[in-house]
């Protein structure tokens, strides 16, 4: 283990490691404690200027119910939106991407290089250089302002890298399993359904996590395929209120609690797999 | 005869199988993805509001492009953005390393450090702004109490999209942490070990041992970091908007409001195929890796 265990140095090394460990993160998580703290605090904080201090009175319940209210502010609607957006999008991408995957994996043909480099390279492009075509694309459907656009287009950006995650790692499953399936007389298509999704639950839950939140955090396509409310999803959303609220600090504060905690939930539950996503097929060797 | 037919229609399926188990994807991602850059590049010939008739005007937003100021602005912070946001890298490493020990509770505080990368960019850029606010922000606070005037950073041409790129150095080397992280837990202990008894320590064990065995993780932080340094686009939306006067744009974001809201067509995707350019050198660095591990 490198650096050197700290339990193999002295007592006064041990416990400055603590002590610092724990000032390092307090100063790491600042902006997210000052952020919580004062997504409850009430008017009066926010009128004499008190955004640092402890807080006069406590208005959870207030200012969360406030942002959420249908009659006071859009939020819940924008909420709803993001949901109905991440998971069809989601579950379309891994969908499409694990036969993709697999026959990248699997089949011997001829481009099957060419055309994932071209998977990987895609999910890299600025987004600029899509904007124009992509917009016009949903115009002449008729699609644009509406939660169709931001569907189709996160599932067909999302197979980029999807392809290129499920490929990876179907491409090290035993192959002899596959050829087992084929001797019994599956199809392609049965083994694709009746070997390989099995085997590859765990990256789809790493995947799914990773895809979840790429797409609930999505800001730029929010802004330029949609804008009337029945559409926007929350990032966006939470920007437009910001005028809405103007000084109203504790306001923004609990919006931006609501519209980061699904993510943070997500992470924080499966955060083994998310982390064995991230860091999959970049650190192997 | 039988068997032949069923041999038949074996190597059918076999021939068959990459093609409808592409299609879905391969069709989603060129109509989205593939043909629009091929379409941007285009339409960067022409003169087009996004409304009626393109006029075709050959390499003339180009030409234009190279002389307006509002571009070398836009160009330089990018590469501002790009040298700068190497310290998350950087900083990761070193925040793996110091993180690096089984002491109790550890797991947790892991992912603590690491959470900041899964919120969204609007949220981080609303509190950074927050932060920066010369009226009631934290740093205005600080600077309050040790006697000096608050500094409005956001509303500062000359600090403005540094102001904005330490924002992102938050997230971005939560992100390299986690990669370095892992990095080091599946660290080869024989090499370790034989090092130390060649009394190897600090940073010649770090340099010499830890380091080399750690180039994977480096590269793709580097490279995804960069990537991300120039794609760059949701925080600067949110905490300047490209101001003050044009000072922080960036080139995703000027293609953005010449596109939306000057109705220039023509002249942003050509902005956004200069980008694109930019990227490609990188895009291709992380490919050709990639597909030299398959052969």
């Amino acid at each position: 283990m490198f650096p050197t265990p700290i339990q193999r140095t002295s007592l006064p090394v041990r416990v400055l490691y603590r002590v610092s460990l724990f000032a390092l993160l307090m100063v790491w998580l600042l902006p997210m404690l000052a952020i919580l703290v004062t997504s409850i605090r009430g008017n009066a904080d926010i009128i004499s200027g008190n955004y640092w201090g402890w807080p006069t009175e406590f208005k959870l319940f207030e200012n969360y119910a406030e942002v959420f209210n249908p009659a006071r502010s859009p939020m819940f609607q924008y909420f709803i939106n993001s949901v109905v957006i991440t998971i069809p999008s989601l579950f379309m991408a891994i969908f499409f991407s694990a036969m993709a995957g697999y026959t990248l994996a699997i089949h011997r043909f001829r481009g099957r290089i060419l055309i994932f480099a071209v998977f990987i390279a895609g999910n890299f492009v600025p987004y600029q250089i899509l904007m124009i075509p992509v917009r016009s694309l949903f115009a002449n459907f008729e699609l644009l302002d509406t939660l169709w656009a931001l569907i189709i287009f996160h599932t067909a950006f999302q197979i980029g890298f999807a392809t290129f995650f499920l490929r990876n790692f179907i491409v090290d499953l035993p192959i002899a399993l596959v050829e087992s399936a084929r001797i019994e007389g599956a199809t392609e298509m049965g083994v694709f359904f009746r070997v390989i999704v099995p085997l590859i639950r765990p990256a789809l839950a790493s995947l799914g996590v990773l895809l979840f939140t790429f797409i609930w955090n999505d800001f730029f396509w929010a802004l330029t395929l949609v804008q009337s409310d029945k559409a926007r999803p929350i990032t966006f959303g939470l920007q437009a209120l910001r005028g809405q609220w103007s000084i109203s600090w504790n306001l923004i504060a609990a919006g931006s609690v609501i519209a980061a905690v699904p993510s943070v939930i997500v992470f924080f539950i499966l955060q083994r797999q998310f982390i064995a996503g991230l860091t999959f097929g970049g650190v192997k060797e | 005869m039988k068997k032949e037919t069923e041999y038949r229609w074996l190597r059918l399926q076999f021939t068959l199988a990459p093609v409808y188990f592409l299609a879905p994807a391969v069709i989603l991602f060129s109509l989205f993805v593939l043909w629009p850059v091929v379409q941007s590049i285009w339409i960067s010939f022409h003169k087009w509001s996004g409304f009626g008739e393109m006029v075709w005007i050959g390499l003339a937003n180009y030409r234009e492009l190279f002389g307006d100021a509002d571009f070398h602005i836009a160009f330089a912070n990018n590469m501002r953005w790009l040298l700068l946001m190497l310290m998350a890298p950087l900083a990761g490493l070193f925040l793996a390393l110091f993180l690096n020990q089984n002491v109790r509770g550890i797991r947790m505080i892991k992912s603590l450090f690491f959470f900041p990368f899964v919120i969204n960019l609007v949220v981080i850029g609303l509190i950074f702004s927050w932060f920066y606010n010369p009226d009631l922000g934290l740093l205005a606070e600080l600077l309050r109490l040790v006697g000096m005037e608050p500094i409005p950073v956001l509303a500062d041409e000359n600090l403005a999209t540094y102001g904005i790129i330490i924002a992102n150095l938050w997230p971005q080397t939560a992100y390299a942490m986690i990669l370095f992280l892992t990095g080091l837990t599946s660290m080869n202990s024989q090499v370790l070990e034989a090092g130390r008894i060649d009394g190897a320590a600090g940073w010649t064990m770090l340099w010499n041992v830890v380091l080399p065995q750690l180039r994977g993780a480096a590269f793709i932080a580097v490279v995804v970091t960069v990537i991300g340094a120039l794609r760059s686009f949701d925080l600067i939306a949110i905490m300047t908007a490209g101001g003050p006067w044009g000072s922080s744009n960036v080139l995703a974001y000027m293609m953005y409001q010449e596109s939306l809201f000057n109705f220039r067509m023509g002249y942003g995707a050509s902005i956004a195929v200069i980008l694109f350019l930019i990227m490609t050198v990188f895009i291709g660095f992380f490919l050709r890796t990639v597909v030299k591990n398959e052969r």
